[in-house]
């Protein structure tokens, strides 16, 4: 078991504090904004960074004193990098060499993972002669022949075409699944951080904003912040204010419209019920917009993307729109602001039309507008 | 123990270097076949040793090879005893680094980093107060005369008054704006012409080639160009009797402690020679770093070859031709050998601080001037390097 | 750096038109000549050398000798035979060039990649260091090898060798650390992740990858050692460790007038420079364009 506790001003105070804890064989991901803290976070554990103060555990034994060569972990680094003058087979061995192994096990355990990594042809190439992909593979290789404790990668799919990195990424899945063994992993980018992770961590300016799996986080995120990071396009969030129903129940005024909240959805934000005559901030998600649902909402198209599978409708509502910014919420400036809908693509909406868009209410999602944190079940 | 056996000493060398050759043989197939007999954990430390052995070795044949060669007439002699100076210097180097790096690994942990740190700096750092203390002490001697007696501010007066310490002072500040200037128009010239020319290797490889000549053997061949006998070529190729180029210290039949003689402009011509070199090489690659695009916008905006050139290319290399420059004229103020080959020691009015330094310091026997005149171009240089490294923050700045 | 650069097609290149091109040619010749002049001299018979210019021996190309090349090698200067002086230069030159580059190689890394305070201020002060003219530490440096702290055996070749590498020792440092430096810090980092310690990153990785600035430096610093006078005139004591420079200069002052001597000399003293010098070219311009060029 990995147990992780940071907590520490250093002089920018990158990361102010971070109580996270890896379970066994996870993939967890540390996904943020840049500047947010993630690399440094992962630089810390692997050791090349210092810890100002906590404790960092790896199978509870404290290694914040440990230079990286003692915790027995292994990195994937942006940039790869893999040693120029060495050819891929010493580049994979290096770690070993170091370790006095001796060099009948290095060679077969050099040709196994060239065989998983298909990089058996390029052995004995050197770095510069490799393709991106292939360079990518042996940095992996450099760091599964170890068999470490802990996996540590930084953004390694960054630097690879759009195509490759797709199918890279199910490849990097597939394999730590395989493995089994522990794996942190830093991006900045969401859609790797939903696809790849067990659970996911979001980081903004050295903060944890929420760490849980996936679809937990898409689903009923912790704040605004989180709200707006993760999915794309990104959830819809205007200002509202929330108001007693005609029938006793809990309803929203948006954009100078009602949304009533029956059932269900009243249950899953009854956090509003004390907050009547407050205002807050409404987000809904651009698909759950002009689909099931009996609420409307009434906008005026300015845009129609047509991307095949669906369609992005973009249309102003008369509400401003609210923001998660690095230290709090922001309301946009003027009384109006756009949105994003996601349609089916047989709609047929152009732009100048003047729409009412069906309001999913299952799938609502309420902030408070100073702290951003959410209001879910009172 | 030179020359111990100098008879027979071929037969013998033979047999030592083959012995030492079968005993590194046997070693090769003993070494891994006694590691493998070891326990893992012993492993490291043996082939640490087996390595150190192997070293050992080469160094002791090399030994023996000079204790029995060393010091004959022979050729062979000759090159075992190079060899010998040369592998002991490198050994004695190695074996400062491993001995200093494992003192450093005795100590315990939190320490232990440090340690090997200073292991690194240590011998450099001991190498640059040979820079450091000498270039105090040189400040103290330069307040003593030529007799050890206090002397004050004596040697810099004498500096600043006499006619002779002027035209010296006057001389470097000429060599330093003469030859720094020349040899950077000349650099930018061909470096700008050459550029993508048919032939711009050759032309540049020319231009190049005095940089790896010495200024003796610079002396040796300009004797050839300047001298006023027959196989002087300046003078066969100008009108009139012979002229003693390098002893005409006037300056067209002005004779003045601040202006250069004329030898001293001939010897200046000799540098610039040596210099332009590098100068081409260096601007050269710069300009092969000027963005295409950048001389095209310059172009479709109107620009001529000359104006592109002018206004465009050349303000964006003006760093690497402040560096260009600020090198050469370091390596001028210094300049000394060429002045006791071609100046005859300084004679003639050709003397440079650099060379003044040497002159007063040694054969002269008046340390203090010698030490004086140190400081003075320590006070010349110090300006241009302070420049320089603004030049270059400003430049990392700008990226 | 500049050779980054696609080599297209360019507007500038246009600028050599006929004028330039006859600039250049021009001045490369004017540049040869001198050494031309050197060349074809050291192969012509004493008295051709003597009485009329080397230009002349275009007229009647056949008359050409090795005796000057023979003459010189078997010349004393000093009581010794020239090829001594021969054998002092590559003692001399191979290891004053080796001993600072290696030592400065440590201090760079250390300098880059090891953390210790006030590691910014060391450097600092040895950038300021070769500000420090050489001539200003002759006199109290040979009063230390010639005291009582220095043993005596290590004077003469020894001496020079650190002469030479103090002198060498700032901008050794100085070259090879903003190189150092300049290396991408994850294979650093991916190095000591694997488990490497400071001596095995900087041996195993850090010295292969510096071959480039490793290379340059010490064809400058051979160069400079080679063609040196001054260090060995006066840290190599008697005659016996002195470099051809230093015999040269004694067979211009006492045999001024046997230029056939002092032509091929001149020649024998170019050759090893001029071997080196060709031969590694490519690594010796890109080594001074470290960090001398915007990139």
């Amino acid at each position: 078991m990995v147990n992780l506790q940071k907590r520490y001003p250093n002089g920018f105070e990158a990361v102010p504090g971070l109580d996270l804890h890896i379970n066994d064989g996870e993939f967890l991901v540390l996904v943020g904004p840049s500047g947010c803290g993630k690399s440094t976070v992962l630089r810390m554990v692997a050791g090349l960074e210092d810890i100002s103060d906590g404790d960092m555990l790896i199978d509870d034994v404290r290694v914040n004193e440990m230079g990286p060569q003692q915790r027995d972990i292994a990195m994937v680094f942006q940039s790869y990098a893999l040693y120029p003058n060495m050819t891929v087979a010493e580049n994979i061995a290096f770690a070993m060499k170091l370790r006095k192994i001796d060099k009948e096990t290095i060679s077969a355990k050099v040709a196994e993972v060239a065989e998983l990594l298909e990089l058996t042809a390029v052995l004995d190439r050197k770095p510069g002669q490799l393709s991106g992909g292939q360079r990518q593979r042996v940095a992996m290789g450099r760091a599964i022949v170890r068999q470490p404790k802990l996996f540590l990668m930084d953004e390694p799919l960054s630097n690879l075409d759009a195509k490759l990195r797709v199918q890279t990424r199910a490849e990097i899945s597939k394999l730590q699944r395989r493995l089994g063994v522990t794996t942190m992993y830093v991006t900045h980018d969401q859609v790797e951080a939903m696809t790849m992770g067990d659970r996911v961590a979001v980081l903004r300016r050295g903060i944890l904003m929420q760490c849980a799996s996936p679809a937990e986080l898409y689903d009923t995120p912790d704040n605004l912040f989180v709200a707006q990071f993760i999915g794309s396009p990104s959830m819809n969030v205007v200002t509202g204010t929330v108001a007693e129903a005609a029938n006793g129940g809990i309803s929203l005024a948006v954009a100078g419209q009602t949304i009533n909240l029956s059932g269900e959805a009243a249950q899953r934000l009854a956090g509003l019920g004390g907050r009547t005559g407050s205002p807050i901030a409404v987000g809904i998600r651009p698909e759950a917009l002009g689909g099931d649902g009996d609420q409307h909402l009434d906008v005026s198209v300015d845009l129609v993307e047509m991307l095949g599978s669906e369609l992005l409708v973009h249309a102003t509502v008369a509400a401003p729109s609210v923001r998660s910014t690095d230290d709090g919420v922001e309301i946009g400036g003027g009384s109006e602001s756009t949105i994003i809908a996601k349609l089916d693509p047989r709609h047929r909406v152009k732009a100048g039309d003047r729409l009412s868009l069906s309001v999913d209410t299952l799938r609502l999602h309420a902030f408070d507008m100073e702290t951003g944190a959410a209001i879910g079940r009172a | 123990m030179i020359g111990l056996f100098d008879v027979g000493g071929r037969g013998l060398l033979i047999a030592i270097v083959g012995l030492g050759v079968a005993a590194l043989l046997a070693a090769a197939w003993l070494v891994p076949a006694v590691m493998r007999a070891l326990p893992v954990r012993m492993q490291p430390q043996a082939s640490t040793l087996a390595r150190l052995g192997a070293g050992a070795t080469v160094w002791g044949v090399s030994a023996m090879a000079w204790i029995v060669l060393g010091g004959g007439r022979s050729s062979v002699s000759k090159i075992v005893t190079t060899l010998y100076y040369v592998t002991n210097g490198i050994v004695a180097l190695a074996a400062l680094f491993g001995i200093l790096y494992l003192i450093a690994s005795l100590f315990p942990e939190p320490f232990r980093e440090w340690f090997r740190t200073a292991a690194f700096l240590l011998p450099a750092v001991l190498l640059l107060f040979g820079l450091v203390v000498p270039a105090i002490l040189n400040v103290s001697d330069s307040f003593y005369d030529r007799n050890d007696e206090w002397y004050g501010f004596g040697n810099y007066v004498d500096i600043f008054t006499k006619d002779a310490n002027i035209k010296v002072f006057s001389n470097t500040l000429w060599w330093g704006i003469i030859v720094t200037i020349a040899s950077t128009v000349m650099g930018i010239t061909i470096a700008r012409f050459a550029d993508r020319m048919r032939g711009e290797a050759v032309a540049k490889a020319a231009i190049f080639l005095p940089t790896a000549i010495s200024m003796v053997g610079a002396g040796v061949i300009w004797n050839f160009v300047y001298s006023p006998r027959e196989y002087g070529l300046l003078n066969s190729i100008l009108p009139g009797d012979p002229e003693f180029f390098l002893q005409d210290s006037s300056l067209f039949g002005i004779t003045s402690p601040w202006l250069p003689g004329k030898n001293t402009l001939f010897i200046m011509i000799v540098v610039i020679w040596i210099q332009a070199g590098f100068s081409t090489v260096v601007i050269s690659a710069a300009l092969k770093g000027v963005p295409d695009d950048l001389v095209e916008a310059a172009k479709i905006d109107g620009a001529t070859d000359r104006q592109a050139f002018y206004k465009v290319v050349l303000p964006y290399i003006k760093s690497t031709i402040i560096t260009v420059a600020t090198t050469t004229v370091l390596a001028v103020l210094k300049i000394f050998d060429i002045i006791q080959t071609m100046g005859k020691g300084g004679s003639f009015g050709t003397s440079t601080i650099a060379n003044e330094m040497y002159e007063q310091g040694f054969p002269q026997d008046n340390e203090g001037l010698g030490a004086a005149w140190a400081v003075m171009l320590f006070l010349l240089v110090l300006p241009i390097v302070f420049v320089n490294s603004r030049n270059q923050r400003a430049q990392r700045e700008g990226r | 750096m500049a050779d980054k650069t696609p080599m297209g097609t360019r507007v500038a290149g246009a600028t050599t038109g006929p004028v330039g091109r006859v600039i250049v040619w021009f001045l490369a010749a004017l540049w040869t000549v001198p050494t031309l002049g050197l060349f074809i001299s050291s192969f012509r018979p004493e008295d051709d050398i003597k009485t009329d210019g080397w230009w002349n021996w275009f007229k009647n190309p056949a008359r050409v000798t090795w005796d000057n090349y023979s003459g010189v090698l078997d010349n004393k200067v000093n009581g010794l035979q020239f090829s001594e002086f021969f054998w002092n230069s590559v003692r001399i030159a191979i290891p004053s060039a080796i001993i600072p580059i290696v030592i400065a190689a440590f201090a760079a890394y250390a300098l880059s990649w090891m953390h210790f305070r006030g590691r910014d201020w060391l450097f600092v002060v040895i950038v300021g260091l070769m500000v420090v003219p050489l001539q200003m530490t002759l006199i109290p440096l040979l009063q230390f090898f010639g005291g009582d702290y220095f043993p005596d055996a290590l004077e003469g070749v020894t001496t020079i060798w650190i002469a030479h590498a103090i002198f060498g020792m700032p901008l050794a440092i100085f070259l090879l650390r903003n190189f150092i430096a300049g290396l991408p810090g994850e294979i650093i980092e991916a190095a000591r992740v694997d488990g490497a310690s400071h001596l095995t990153i900087f041996t195993r990785l850090v010295l292969p990858l510096s071959v480039p600035a490793i290379a340059s430096l010490g064809i400058f610093q051979f160069l400079w050692v080679w063609n040196d006078l001054l260090v060995a005139k006066v840290f190599g004591g008697g005659a016996t460790n002195q470099p051809m420079t230093f015999a040269m200069v004694d067979m211009v002052g006492n045999k001024g007038n046997e230029w056939q001597l002092l032509t091929a000399g001149a020649f024998v003293m170019m050759v090893v420079p001029l071997i080196v010098f060709l031969s590694l070219q490519r690594y010796f311009v890109r080594g001074l364009l470290a960090g001398s060029v915007k990139g």
